[in-house]
């Protein structure tokens, strides 16, 4: 059976480097078998994360062949032509804890500190609201927020950004999209502090529109559009004095 | 025989760059360095426009003889980039505008395309005109 050639980044914090394997090359293999092949049976101080395997946790998202992508749902023959080398790293912009594994924390302090918390209008102690809100499906609102709602927290867009990586106060795209759909939520009575939150250098206004968040998002998601949306809301709300 | 397991890998002290080239080939990120790059540019461009317009005030020679001076082929092409530049910054420009006040979520790769043909557009009929 052929050999696949894989370099995978290892390393902590400090610094790393890139190290070679090779594994079985299969008819039918992602880049997550691949990851798992070499920790079962080669290197089993391989750091590396993964839950559901099916594209439903957001977990496995690595770097591949210079992409952010998750591993669980890529194959190898949709990103490597037969005899060319794999090239999997860490997702980047985010602190490395070891080899493959990143730490999320950074990323999701910032949907925290983005206003991603929903704040019911009507309970605003945290309390469960009496009545149902009754949301109609085709208001402009819901299908605004509902078009951002799928998001699972990968991190693909996060790494994908380039503003982050030049800012590092940079809220990000998922976090902004989950603002967003907070903003389109008729239920929710949080939307000054989130739209505060949400403005100025470190919020949507740096945001340049590359749009490669919405072109690497795996669940087809437009975290550019819901920037654009932020700031076209905060320049009405500027200019028409209402907030 | 299952596989002899590689060795205890330690990473050198010296970190390899962790932020990779990283795969930016798509229109809107095209799109964006095209912007900024032209914008960039025509920065560049306006203190001699400016350098030229003042011309006109140390009088109608000066002004005249600059002029004249320009009068080469050189000039027109160099005229001519000026030309590109503005069309391929302000239908770029208006792209951004679109996406980012009237929300224009869907085929944003075709107003890229869109954006880049009236550029082209605007710079063959300078062409044409000049010649």
């Amino acid at each position: 059976m052929a050999d696949l050639k894989v370099r995978i980044w290892r390393g902590d914090a400090e610094g790393g480097a890139f190290a070679e394997y090779a594994v079985p090359a299969r008819e039918n293999q992602t880049i997550l078998d691949v990851v798992t092949q070499i920790q079962r049976e080669q290197q089993p101080d391989l750091a590396y994360r993964f839950a559901c395997r099916v594209g439903m946790c957001g977990s496995c998202a690595m770097e591949v062949n210079g992409r952010a992508r998750w591993t669980c749902r890529t194959h190898v023959k949709r990103v490597a032509s037969a005899g060319e080398t794999l090239e999997i790293r860490p997702l980047a912009n985010l602190p490395v804890i070891r080899d493959l594994a990143t730490d999320m924390a950074p990323f999701f302090d910032k949907w925290a500190r983005a206003g991603g918390k929903f704040q019911p209008k009507d309970a605003p102690d945290g309390a469960v609201p009496a009545e149902f809100a009754v949301v109609p499906p085709e208001s402009k609102k819901r299908q605004a927020a509902d078009a951002g709602i799928e998001c699972i927290g990968c991190g693909v867009c996060y790494a994908s950004c380039d503003i982050v990586a030049w800012n590092k106060d940079y809220l990000g795209p998922a976090a902004m999209n989950r603002a967003w759909t907070l903003v389109n939520d008729v239920r929710d009575g949080g939307n000054k502090e989130r739209l505060d939150a949400v403005s100025g250098d470190a919020g949507c206004h740096s945001c340049h529109s590359t749009q490669s968040c919405t072109e690497r998002c795996p669940k087809n998601l437009d975290p550019s559009s819901a920037i654009a949306g932020l700031k076209r809301t905060i320049f009405w709300d500027s200019l028409l004095g209402r907030r | 025989m299952p596989e002899p397991l590689a060795d205890r890998f330690t990473p050198p002290r010296e970190a390899t760059l962790r932020r990779s080239g990283g795969d930016r080939r798509h229109p809107t990120y095209v799109a964006f360095v095209i912007h900024r790059v032209s914008g960039l540019l025509l920065a560049l461009f306006l203190p001699l426009h400016f350098w030229a317009l003042g011309q006109a005030i140390s009088g109608e020679a000066a002004l005249e003889g600059f002029l004249r001076w320009t009068d080469n082929a050189l000039f027109k092409f160099a005229e001519w980039g000026l030309v590109v530049l503005l069309a391929v910054h302000l239908a770029g420009g208006l792209r951004v505008m679109a996406l980012e006040f009237l929300g224009w979520r869907a085929r944003q790769k075709d107003m890229v395309a869109a954006s880049a043909g009236v550029a082209i557009a605007a710079a063959i009929l300078f062409l044409l005109n000049v010649g």
